[in-house]
């Protein structure tokens, strides 16, 4: 599934798993737009059928709760939740 | 989020923060923020038919999703334990008196288990009761009768929420 980019600083890989309509995602997409952060994210409920069982997998080896947002840098550390500490703390400048 | 009337979705948080206060609930007292859940309740409504919560990703067939209906199953318990429920669409009286403040917190739910209703309930013996007692799913309320109730006496939802208990 299409992956869509937010351009900005890079400060590693980071993605961002997210339901369209859960105000959490939304805080959290806004937080990495004010902090200038280069991402990537999916709605995963736009998703289909087919993607979405390789997308919840992603999302489980991470999170193993499934939850929503669950953000992932360098594909080895995870943010669950809303956690604007957390993540200024390590996308920050 | 876009073909959402602005007038529904003020129309269904009003619905939603009277039926809250009549009950003992809280809807959290940050409007811009509710009402940005009761869109997303409304989106789903209109994705699956059915106002399933709008920070959890519903599989679009009712029996799976029923204890994420809004309002879900772990409401209640979340409410003490946090404050607030996951979406935080309903709140606690100290989040509401401004002693304890909301943020995200983590799922009680488990992705696999799905809906809790569907779990089968042990049948250990012969039930000396003269009624089964079904248990509401939202709120906890117990009765003994023959048949759920259409309605939830407590928190008013459906019967399809409640389970068989004893």
């Amino acid at each position: 599934m299409k992956k869509e980019h937010v351009q900005g600083n890079k400060k590693g890989d980071v993605m961002l798993f997210a339901l369209s309509t859960c105000v959490w995602c939304r805080k959290t997409k806004q937080l990495l737009a004010d902090l200038g952060v280069d991402y990537r994210y999916v709605f995963i409920d736009f998703a289909d059928k087919a993607d979405l069982a390789e997308i919840e997998k992603e999302i489980e080896k991470w999170n193993p709760s499934g939850s929503l947002p669950t953000l992932v840098i360098d594909n080895k550390e995870c943010i669950v939740g809303y956690n604007p500490d957390a993540i200024k703390e390590r996308l920050g400048t | 989020m876009n073909g959402i009337d602005g007038k529904k979705v003020e129309e269904l948080y009003l619905k939603l923060k009277k039926d809250a206060e009549a009950n003992g609930y809280n809807i959290n007292p940050d409007a811009e923020f509710a009402k940005e859940l009761v869109k997303g309740l409304l989106v789903n409504e209109k994705r699956y038919g059915y106002i399933s919560c709008p920070c959890r990703l519903a599989r679009g067939e009712k029996g799976k999703d029923l204890d994420i209906i809004c309002p879900c199953n772990y409401r209640d318990q979340d409410l003490d334990t946090y404050g607030a429920c996951f979406c935080a669409l309903y709140v606690s009286k100290e989040v509401l008196d401004g002693t304890k403040v909301v943020g995200s917190i983590p799922e009680s739910r488990s992705i696999k288990k799905g809906s809790t209703t569907e779990v089968e309930i042990k049948k250990e013996g012969r039930c000396l009761l003269s009624l089964p007692v079904y248990r509401c799913t939202v709120c906890g309320y117990l009765c003994a009768r023959e048949t759920p109730p259409e309605v939830c006496p407590v928190c008013k939802a459906k019967k399809d929420r409640f389970e068989r208990f004893v």
